[in-house]
């Protein structure tokens, strides 16, 4: 961004509702989100069981935020983001089996069992990983768009941070940054109103969009659980980015029907049974797509049991898969902490590596 | 062959290697216009443009990590820290990104980064600019680490480290920038990581060390040998990959040996030398393997104290008696 431009900060409306989508594309959109809800609601019959371990943070609730923003992307433009990824990974391109099988730690995984559910990998198409620091990926988000910078490239990057990530100093000097250099970055704040279990308001004084805006980046607030809205907005913002427009950050306002993660209560201290049955009843991304599909008539209950009925199907290939998997061999656990083994000199000093 | 100093062997490294590979840049505090803050980047700016030399806000987190996500889609950063002190502010960058990347990611995406930068004790910089840091970065697997002591290595290991493909933290001498010494002009001149090298041959004791701390270890030698001590002289150079077989080989021909370093001693890197001595060579030994280090306090500013806190020479020639019993 020019320097003497000001930033700006603009709320955008939903717009007609189904945003002139054919209805091609809508059923695109409600089946992606109905793959990552029955996707993550396996993963959470898989984790109760003890098939998964660790770590386990779920997107149930916030489905618009990733097919909204990722799916208007290209496959070499990069998406980035933190340790509630594993739908993002889908709408990147990463198959159902590959992630699933990476939950279940299996040599089959994006990132061959070394990652779990935090570190999702898929650099062939883009996904350039979970990350499980609080706001660690906006400064790698920053290189990678300067490396498209520095090859005169036409991708952008996208960056999905959550909403407390933006108290991070790592947030603030990556803004900084991204606007005296106008990279090609997109950071996208996925605000489900809670960082854990602490509110945003009992941590920030100013409003979301003013933390990218102060620095320059111009900033816009959209409803997320509007993925028709979301995807048009990101359509178009992309577009600008890829031209040379510089960074841009969105605030998309979601809600996260689940715990923080799997050890979470879905309510109790932190939120209450009300207000979570409140965001379920009238704030699903899914649900609010397809009633506006219904009314429009571009959709039956028939058609909708079919689209479910294939995204189970899916669903149950991707975990048959995994379960099926084999685990990581021994013998691969050095291969990859360095990516080649020196002529000289020792690099691992347990006397176990070589 | 000629003779330059440290500093125009680094700016012989970063000038060839960026000429060689495209994908080459350099960014940090002071990089660009100002020509490095000890001018090791001198001309860089004239010759390679404000895309390859870049410089960047005071945000070492921040500019770190741009590093980092760079890296991880081909290019090969080189971050200039302006003293690795101020790397800890980075740090989250280096060891959960840099480190870690390779591995989280089942082999995908490599992180051929160097950072770079003076670090350990110059003159009176008091406790927050004289820190030597390299435990930091060699405590994580998937780093490497590299500490030359004189203008040719300063050159040919620069050379190594930015044709590496893993992270490698590169670890100046502040005092060594204005040292002269022959430097091959050779635009392949490249010294292979993880090779020690023999900087003094004597068959009496060891001096085991690394870095700036390699002059001292000569200074000392040269001390010893008034009194008719020989010793030998072992320039780590490079920490990580580490050359063990040269380390077992001195101490099998003198049996006898101390580590010499700028650091603090708890868990420094003398600790992992005298711990691979004792359970590698065990036998060869005469004494127990003795460590010299800075004083276990942070360093003050005064000069005669600071003086008092360092590893000098002095320390090191007490420490060769006394595994000598002499």
């Amino acid at each position: 961004m020019a320097e003497t431009e000001t930033a700006e900060i603009s709320t955008v409306n939903g717009g007609p509702a189904l945003g002139g989508f054919s209805k091609k594309k809508l059923v695109e959109l409600l089946s992606q989100m109905l793959l990552y809800r029955r996707f993550e609601e396996k993963a959470e019959e898989a984790y109760a069981i003890g098939k998964i371990g660790g770590f386990c943070h779920l997107h149930i609730g916030q489905e618009g935020a990733a097919a909204g923003c990722i799916l208007p992307l290209r496959q070499d433009d990069y998406v980035i983001s933190g340790y509630r990824s594993h739908t993002q990974a889908l709408a990147k391109g990463l198959s159902p089996e590959a992630v699933m099988s990476e939950l279940y730690g299996k040599a089959s995984g994006v990132s061959g069992g070394a990652g779990g559910s935090m570190h999702m990998f898929g650099a062939d198409v883009g996904f350039m990983g979970g990350n499980g620091i609080v706001g660690a990926q906006a400064p790698l988000a920053l290189g990678m768009a300067w490396a498209i910078h520095y090859r005169g490239g036409d991708q952008v990057c996208v960056c999905f941070l959550g909403d407390a990530a933006v108290n991070q100093g790592a947030f603030h000097e990556s803004m900084n940054m991204a606007a005296i250099w106008n990279l090609p970055v997109i950071y996208v704040v996925e605000n489900n109103a809670y960082g854990m279990g602490t509110k945003f308001t009992r941590m920030s004084d100013t409003e979301m969009i003013k933390k990218a805006s102060s620095h320059g980046v111009p900033a816009t607030s959209i409803d997320g659980e509007d993925v028709v809205a979301t995807y048009s907005h990101f359509e178009d913002l992309i577009e600008t980015v890829r031209q040379g427009g510089g960074p841009r950050f969105v605030d998309v306002e979601c809600y996260r029907f689940k715990g923080h993660s799997m050890s979470d209560p879905v309510s109790g201290t932190y939120r209450s049974k009300e207000e979570v049955d409140h965001q379920t009843e009238n704030a699903d991304p899914i649900c609010i797509l397809r009633d506006r599909m219904f009314a429009a008539r571009l959709l039956t209950g028939e058609e909708l049991e079919v689209i479910d009925g294939e995204v189970r199907s899916m669903v149950d290939a991707a975990v048959e898969f995994a379960e099926a998997a084999p685990e990581p061999e021994v013998d691969t656990l050095y291969r990859n902490v360095y990516s080649e083994i020196n002529p000289h000199g020792r690099l691992f000093f347990d006397g176990r590596g070589k | 062959m000629a003779e330059i100093t440290y500093r125009d062997a680094l700016n012989q490294a970063l000038a060839e290697e960026m000429e060689r590979d495209d994908s080459v840049f350099l960014l940090g505090e002071e990089v660009a216009e100002y020509d490095g803050a000890y001018k090791v980047s001198k001309g860089l700016l004239d010759r390679f443009g404000d895309k390859r030399v870049k410089d960047t806000p005071i945000s070492e987190l921040g500019f770190a990590g741009l590093g980092v996500g760079s890296a991880m889609v081909g290019l090969r950063p080189i971050v200039e820290f302006m003293t690795f002190n101020f790397s800890f502010l980075a740090l989250d960058q280096v060891i959960n990104s840099a480190s870690k990347m390779l591995s989280m990611s089942g082999g995908q995406i490599g992180i051929p980064i160097v950072f770079r930068g003076p670090s350990g004790a110059a003159l009176q910089l008091g406790a927050q600019h004289s820190h030597a840091c390299e435990t930091w970065y060699l405590h994580a697997p998937g780093i490497k680490v590299v500490t030359p002591s004189t203008p040719a290595d300063a050159k040919g290991l620069l050379k190594a480290a930015i044709r590496d493909n893993d992270p490698v933290a590169f670890m100046e001498g502040e005092l060594l920038y204005n040292t002269k010494g022959e430097v091959p002009d050779d635009d392949d001149f490249v010294i292979p990581l993880g090779l020690a090298d023999l900087k003094r041959e004597g068959d009496d004791v060891s001096i085991i060390t690394h870095g700036t701390m390699t002059h001292v270890a000569l200074q000392a030698a040269g001390q010893l040998a008034k009194d008719g001590i020989e010793a030998d002289v072992l320039d780590l150079r490079s920490l990580r990959p580490l050359d063990v077989d040269a380390i077992l080989a001195t101490v099998a021909k003198t049996n006898r040996a101390i580590y010499l370093e700028e650091g603090w001693p708890y868990l420094g890197v003398g600790a992992q030398i005298v711990s691979i001595i004792m359970e590698e060579a065990f036998d060869d030994l005469d004494a127990p393997v003795l460590r010299v280090t800075q004083a276990d306090i942070p360093m003050p500013y005064n000069k005669k104290l600071e003086a008092w806190a360092r590893p000098g020479v002095a320390r090191a020639v007490e420490a060769c008696k006394k595994v000598l019993y002499v």
